[in-house]
């Protein structure tokens, strides 16, 4: 006992290992929101007027909002006023290979272990990096070019391709969606946007980190993807943050739209700051994704692997309206500490022949609330529908909970639907069999973990999955008392 | 969350209900029942009733229901229920203790307790009251607003008749207990408040059957609360047959608390009624307790059943089991929302749960919400749930060996209910089920 509590110390006292704050000037507006702030985010961005209006618009509706209550999480009430919406890296001339970029934000990103032309030359992904909400470098630009796909940054989708942003931008989220999205539409400070013509197979997985750099910064990215007729793109999205004693808000928005046969497969490695082990600081992670499966036979797919963020509130969703359309979630939530995580999915069954599939893992340790939310819906002309959810929860420790609500809601009679819901602990015959083979406790533990959440794992592209296993071994080692 | 305040009407008729009811209580209104009345009274003036926006009356608006279908204004509680009628709803079972309420009032004519007094006290609630005051104070309205339902405030509000049910220690009751309730609506629209005590004493066993009928085609409206206490080391079952007409409007609290070894059975049995909504509530306060709930919803028409189900573990070591199973036909709506709360000390708890249901119709609908809430390790909780149609294979199986698709599909649906039905375990009651669902399927 006493050594496992030694490791529990030791882990739950480890620093975080991301922690560092760099020191580049920032360039950010006045703290707190109001219209002129919202004009000075979009003159800061040379937004055209359109732009402006539909921010204001977003930002108007907002102010009519109420900050919502219901998700199962605790946390010191927001002060909206309180906040830098605004916050962008000393602006440098166009760049035209990497060694123009700020020698000190390589180095951030290479303590990140994502170097850029180490990812350029290796990897073979192409990296749009954002560090404090814009967009620095942009590589592999060219050789997607050709194949006339676009990826790059939202603001600069905004200039050079403002019909297809006008076409899609908050078609899929409307800034009337929630709070959060409204927030998000009024202040947004940059993403990317991905487009992918008619019958193009993207060749790379296309990525891009995001990074929450200077102090008191909200973060508010907008993602916008499009896949057209016949088309696929793997997109991976990866995070890590400084360590902060002032929570740090964050509220994303991702919006995806596939077109008929196309295919859509969104990563997520989500390892933002949590907070020390009493709670303190950490990132409030509020986001917004959905995709609509517009056209017959097209694919969304969410994968993700949640282990960092004070408080985690996602729901990814899929609206299935295109006939013999699929949706599928996966998804590893690991909470320690006091962390708390609200998230699951909502797959909306409105086409014939339409199939769902939910894989949720839950693992919640130390102090943490772990909670699966998630709703199928199965509408009255959604015939031959189908739809498997399962979601497990692993609970480590008596201080700790894990809590499924799912909401089946069903209107035809040929959908078939199951749910299916466990809670257990690591079982001793489990450490007992893997200690009697000469695997120490700690080990077992992660063995097992990393076990449990395969089927998650599994569907992560390579380099992902490698730092995901890190990540959940790193998030739990030694939590088994 | 507080339920928000809506249709102030109705809550300000039943306030204005009230005043009446107080009225013609005489000189009772001073007694210490009547200030757990009038506190319910206030939670209801503060909290008005649940309209869809509230989490836990989401699918099931009521309060709409009600005001489309009954008039507080126009209410009757008289009956013309001849006696011929009245057997007309009693089981063939002579062997038993029986009970009968017409539109809420006790029908002691009808009557009869067979087993002894010293084992088993029966009575009507308000003379329940009379005579044993201290056991009734202690126990009324103490599990019902534990999980604040504003239905059951209501029903506490204008608590007068009903069942009290008494078993001594020790005391094995063999024959059954049936409670009738039947609304006769001939004479106008009824609507009353039944509430039940049940005081399961140590080491004692019981059977208790409760059933609704309606005599008549006008709408009734009947809100009920059932408190059960099941002492140490006690053992019961408790049905529900909810048989009432498709113009019946029900609201249905049941408040079940288990003390350490005690094992319960629970049976809500659903096959008409056209807005059912039926809340139980099983806190399982020691350890080592035992606790199954059946559930079995077989509707057509326009009829809405919801159920609400929570289990609370309290204490380590219990086991709790829930299989509920819902076949439905026309428009009929399903509603289930089952909870399994474990709580820190809970350690060592078995929970599982089941929701499986058949939607016969592309007009039927059904919406599950199982709901798991775990804050101990040590535990084994798993909870499934289905909706889907019969399947394709078993049906070309039986209709391969010359089965009509009509019996085919009858079977299966027989087949299907048989999980819950195969578990009752008195046979008069399981002939019973079987005569109303064969005639449903066929």
């Amino acid at each position: 006992m006493s050594k496992d509590n030694r490791v529990l110390e030791e882990i739950t006292t480890s620093e975080y290992k991301y922690g560092f704050t760099s020191d580049i000037e920032a360039d950010s507006a006045p703290k707190g929101l109001n219209e002129d702030i919202v004009r000075f985010i979009s003159a800061k961005k040379n937004e055209p007027e359109w732009m402006l209006e539909w921010r204001l618009k977003a930002y108007h509706h907002w102010l009519t909002m109420k900050e919502p209550t219901w998700p199962n999480v605790k946390y010191p009430k927001i002060d909206f006023q309180d906040i830098i919406y605004y916050s962008a890296p000393k602006k440098k001339k166009k760049l035209n290979s990497l060694d123009e970029v700020d020698p000190e934000l390589r180095e951030t990103f290479e303590k990140l272990g994502i170097s850029l032309d180490e990812q350029k030359r290796l990897t073979g992904v192409a990296v749009d990096a954002v560090l404090d909400s814009v967009s620095v470098a942009t590589t592999f630009k060219k050789k997607l070019h050709e194949l006339g796909i676009i990826f790059c940054s939202f603001s600069e989708a905004v200039h050079e391709h403002p019909e297809l942003i006008k076409k899609y931008i908050g078609s899929v989220v409307p800034i009337t969606d929630n709070y959060y999205a409204a927030l998000n539409s009024a202040v947004f400070s940059d993403g990317s946007f991905c487009y992918i013509p008619k019958g193009v197979r993207c060749p790379m997985e296309l990525s891009t980190y995001f990074r929450i750099n200077a102090a008191n910064t909200g973060q508010f990215e907008r993602t916008l993807i499009v896949a057209e007729e016949g088309s696929y793109v793997s997109y991976l999205e990866g995070c890590t943050a400084p360590m902060r004693d002032e929570n740090q808000l964050h509220a994303a928005v991702v919006e995806i739209m596939a077109e008929k046969n196309s295919e859509v497969k969104y990563s997520t490695v989500q390892n933002w700051y949590p907070g020390d082990k009493n709670g303190k600081g950490g990132i409030y992670n509020f986001v917004t994704k959905r995709g609509i499966c517009k056209g017959d036979g097209s694919k969304i797919s969410w994968t993700q692997v949640e282990t960092g963020s004070a408080i985690t509130w996602k729901y990814p969703s899929v609206i299935l309206k295109g006939d013999n359309s699929i949706g599928e979630f996966y998804s590893v939530a690991v909470t320690n500490n006091h962390q708390q995580a609200d998230t699951g999915t909502k797959m909306i069954h409105l086409g014939k022949n339409t199939k769902s599939r939910i894989v949720s893992k839950g693992v919640s340790a130390g102090f943490s609330q772990n909670s699966y939310r998630g709703l199928v819906k199965v509408h009255k002309r959604a015939e031959n529908s189908r739809n498997f959810s399962q979601c497990d929860s692993l609970l480590m420790g008596d201080k700790c909970g894990a809590h499924t609500f799912p909401y089946i809601e069903i209107e035809n009679s040929t959908a078939r639907v199951e749910h299916e819901a466990t809670t257990s602990k690591i079982g001793e015959d489990q450490i007992f069999y893997c200690n009697q083979r000469g695997i120490a406790t700690e080990d077992a533990v992660a063995l097992i973990v990393n076990g449990y959440c395969k089927e998650v794992l599994n569907q992560l592209p390579m380099e992902f999955a490698v730092e995901a296993q890190k990540l959940l071994a790193l998030t739990l080692e030694g939590s088994v008392g | 969350m507080k339920p928000k305040a809506v249709k102030a009407d109705i809550a300000s008729k039943l306030v204005d209900k009230f005043n009446e009811f107080e009225k013609e209580l005489n000189g009772h209104s001073k007694s210490p029942m009547h200030t757990v009345r009038k506190n319910a009274l206030e939670e209801l003036k503060s909290n008005g009733l649940p309209g869809p926006k509230d989490e836990e009356y989401k699918y099931t608006n009521l309060v709409k229901s009600i005001e489309k279908h009954i008039d507080l204004d126009n209410v009757s509680n008289d009956s013309s229920l001849s006696d011929s009628e009245v057997e007309s709803f009693l089981f063939d079972n002579e062997d038993a203790n029986i009970i009968v309420f017409i539109n809420g009032l006790y029908a002691a004519r009808h009557s009869k307790i067979i087993s002894p007094v010293s084992d088993l006290v029966v009575l009507d609630f308000e003379e329940a009251f009379m005579q044993h005051p201290e056991e009734v104070i202690a126990h009324f309205g103490n599990y019902a607003a534990k999980y604040k339902d504003p239905y059951a405030s209501v029903n506490t509000a204008f608590s007068k008749n009903g069942a009290f049910i008494k078993v001594s220690p020790g005391k094995v009751i063999e024959k059954p207990i049936m409670i009738h309730f039947i609304s006769d609506t001939r004479q106008g629209i009824p609507v009353y408040y039944p509430r039940n005590l049940f005081i399961i004493g140590e080491r004692s066993e019981v059977n208790i059957v409760e059933s609704f009928h309606t005599f008549g085609d006008q709408p009734s409206l009947v809100n009920q609360v059932t408190e059960i206490v099941v002492s140490k080391e006690a053992k019961g079952s408790y049905y529900k047959l909810q048989l009432e007409s498709d113009n019946a409007q029900r609201v249905d609290n049941t408040q079940i608390h288990q003390r350490k070894d005690s094992v319960f059975n629970t049976y809500t049995l659903t096959f008409g009624g056209a807005m059912v909504r039926n809340n139980l509530n099983i806190a399982l306060e020691d350890p080592h307790c035992e606790t199954h709930m059946y559930g079995l919803y077989l509707i057509k028409g326009n009829a809405h059943v919801d159920n609400h189900t929570v289990v609370d573990h309290i204490m380590p070591e219990s086991f709790s089991n829930e299989i509920y199973k819902g076949i439905l036909d026309d428009k009929a709506t399903g509603v289930f929302n089952g909870k399994i709360f474990v709580r820190q000390d809970a350690q060592k708890t078995n929970a599982f749960q089941s929701n499986k249901n058949i939607l016969l119709t592309d007009d039927a609908k059904m919406n599950s919400k199982p709901q798991l809430e775990i804050w101990a390790d040590d535990v084994k909780c798993s909870h499934g749930c289905t909706t889907g149609q019969l399947d394709d294979e078993q049906m070309f199986y039986l209709r391969s060996r010359g089965i009509s698709a009509e019996s085919a599909r009858a079977i299966l649906l027989h087949a299907f209910a048989a999980d819950v039905l195969e578990t009752v375990k008195f046979e008069f009651i399981r002939e019973h089920l079987d005569r109303i669902i064969h005639e449903r399927l066929h």
